[in-house]
């Protein structure tokens, strides 16, 4: 194809894509740069019987002229990047010279907001990550061995949790699991402890979301292996079965291996899903016991009013380049192939 | 053809079929029991005192004076003007999926046609556009949109929502096209056709079945939408996923979760028809880019 015909081919989407994705980055790292204007304050002398004192009073009109002159801010540099909201290495230092115990200074470090929210999001990408692709090969296996007339049945149920709105999704989950819930109310009945809650436990919290992660997620790697299963040489498999092996080491040894770029397709899938979990968080009420890199970002631009856009800019690049980190052996691998290729 | 031996029950075997009914219980159950509970009063559908009362609904009967109840769905669409969500999320995901398919289907066939090193630098980064979470684009937009004063409206948010949908659709009908034998068009050129003679006049005639699949997981995507919708939509404007969280903060107060309860089994409804219909295309979908690897 010629480049001129290219050209005008992905036009459109090339545009759309610069436009509202990779202008948007750029404009988060500004808006990172600065921060929000301070209030104009004005000192005055007030003066009453008993002599005068000076007070202050902030000039709404003048602040917000100036929010209206200048919308990004102040320049601040990189300053909100290493703020005690972000990577605060001022504090890590501080965690670090005055805890006795490793335990100590985790505590410490968890307590910033940027770590809390980077520990949940993790923790929860890599428990439901490796659980889905288990779960899911199981599942397929077993959906493989029923009878015909039963596997489109088993398809369309599984389909059901995978495409159901994510928010919607985690609020059918959360009603069901509230204290006043069919099972909260029977968990609570069952070990006779009426204050046994989400809402009171953070243990219990972060069970319950990521128990949302692996029901919604599931089916997708159910049915990709599903797909693969089809694809596995009859001939291998009887080879295998003639030479002696059981069931199970023939799924190992046949089954598994023929199945491995698939995993990895999964795996990558999987984990750029669950690095942006923020849905059940809302739908479960969860941040006073968990909070997503997602969710920290959403609450910045919620702040009534007057959105904290340096501080949500400044998480959004971080998060963003951790996306990226965790996404490099697949893009190398990519480019590995791509080069293979063409030579 | 399946012999003795592979037909025979081994335990193996009885463990992965329980496992495999467990696992659709735990699919099914959730929306059985939400839809079941939809029509019964807070009382029976949220009950402490036995989960039972759901099922026979004891308070529903007390209530109303008849096992089911219609209550939850009234307040929601017509006390509280769900039906004008809907309208919104049917403008959304009309515009987007078209969009997006318009675009998606010219790019991703120059995509597979063009052997040339940047078509695979734009692919690229199309996969890495695919990773970012939406929130982190969305602080992007924000700020621009307040000072241009096309906050709130609906074809912001749509334009949005195809240019997220754009990564994801560039993949698939890029992979798509692939398959399409390259002889097609290119003896239409030979014939003295131009490219997009050729993209009009030969391609587009076969390409439907691709394009439809594709246009299913744009329309999952900008009806699943919460996180675009939420940050650029105005109140009046609210598509249903917002809404229904919305639902949240102000009926827990008034005591009308049922309202939210009939919101979220409505805005689940079209879903399950969708699945109904286009089981075997999602499928397809879910698979193509994994199995050719």
């Amino acid at each position: 194809m010629k480049h001129r015909t290219f050209f005008w081919f992905v036009l459109p989407t090339l545009s759309a894509m610069i436009l509202f994705i990779a202008l948007p980055i750029v404009s988060v790292f500004i808006q990172s740069l600065f921060v929000e204007h301070e209030q104009v304050l004005v000192v005055s002398e007030s003066c009453g019987p008993f002599g005068c004192s000076p007070t202050t009073t902030v000039d709404t009109e003048a602040t917000e002229k100036l929010r209206e002159e200048q919308p990004l801010g102040r320049f601040n540099g990189l300053g909100t990047y290493f703020d005690r909201s972000h990577l605060a290495l001022a504090d890590i230092g501080e965690a670090w010279s005055n805890s006795g115990s490793l335990g100590e200074f985790w505590s410490k470090v968890y307590n910033l907001p940027l770590y809390n929210a980077l520990t949940f999001t993790l923790a929860y990408t890599f428990t439901v990550t490796p659980l889905v692709l288990v779960l899911g090969l199981a599942i397929a296996v077993g959906v493989n061995n029923l009878p015909r007339a039963l596997k489109g049945l088993a398809i369309f149920i599984s389909l059901l949790p995978f495409l159901v709105t994510p928010l919607v999704g985690s609020l059918i989950l959360f009603w069901m699991v509230d204290g006043d819930g069919v099972i909260g109310a029977t968990i609570q009945k069952l070990f006779n402890d009426p204050a046994l809650s989400l809402k009171a436990s953070t243990p219990l919290m972060w069970i319950m979301l990521m128990v949302y992660g692996v029901w919604h997620t599931l089916p997708f790697s159910f049915i990709t292996f599903y797909a693969g299963l089809q694809t596995v040489p009859e001939d291998t498999m009887e080879a295998a079965q003639i030479d002696g092996a059981s069931k199970w080491q023939s799924m190992i040894h046949v089954v598994v291996p023929h199945l491995m770029p698939l995993v990895s397709f999964v795996t990558l899938m999987m984990i750029m899903d669950n690095l942006r979990v923020f849905e059940p968080i809302v739908s479960f009420k969860a941040e006073a016991h968990a909070r997503s890199l997602s969710w920290i970002i959403f609450n910045d631009l919620r702040e009534s009013g007057n959105p904290l856009y340096a501080s949500a800019g400044a998480t959004s690049l971080i998060t963003i380049i951790i996306v990226v980190i965790l996404m490099m052996p697949v893009l190398v691998r990519t480019w590995r192939d791509f080069t293979r290729k063409s030579h | 053809m399946a012999t003795k031996a592979q037909s025979r029950m081994t335990p193996l075997k009885l463990f992965s079929y329980g496992f495999v009914a467990l696992w659709l219980i735990i699919a099914a159950f959730p929306f059985f029991w939400t839809f079941w509970g939809s029509f019964k009063v807070q009382a029976d559908f949220l009950s402490k005192a036995d989960w039972m009362n759901a099922l026979r609904g004891t308070n529903t009967i007390g209530q109303t004076g008849s096992a089911f109840t219609g209550a939850g769905y009234y307040g929601a669409w017509i006390e509280e003007d769900f039906w004008f969500n809907f309208k919104n999320t049917g403008i959304v995901v009309f515009f987007t999926v078209v969009i997006s398919l318009t675009f998606g289907t010219l790019g991703g066939y120059a995509l597979a046609r063009s052997g040339f090193r940047y078509a695979f630098w734009i692919l690229m980064a199309a996969l890495v556009f695919r990773a970012m979470p939406h929130i982190t684009l969305v602080s992007g937009y924000l700020l621009w949109f307040f000072e241009w004063n096309v906050w709130g409206i609906l074809p912001t948010t749509i334009i949005v929502l195809v240019a997220i949908n754009q990564p994801f659709t560039l993949w698939m009908l890029h992979s798509f096209f692939k398959n399409i034998p390259k002889d097609m068009d290119e003896s239409a050129m030979v014939d003295g056709c131009t490219r997009f003679q050729a993209f009009r006049h030969v391609i587009v005639p076969v390409m439907w079945p691709g394009v439809i699949t594709t246009g299913l997981f744009s329309f999952l995507l900008a009806y699943n939408d919460f996180t675009v919708a939420v940050m650029l939509l105005s109140e009046e404007n609210e598509t249903i996923i917002p809404a229904i969280n919305s639902f949240m903060g102000t009926t827990q107060v008034e005591g009308k979760v049922m309202y939210a309860v009939a919101a979220v089994v409505s805005a689940t409804a079209p879903l399950f028809i969708l699945i109904l219909f286009f089981q075997r295309q999602i499928v397809s979908g879910l698979t193509a880019g994994a199995v050719k690897g």
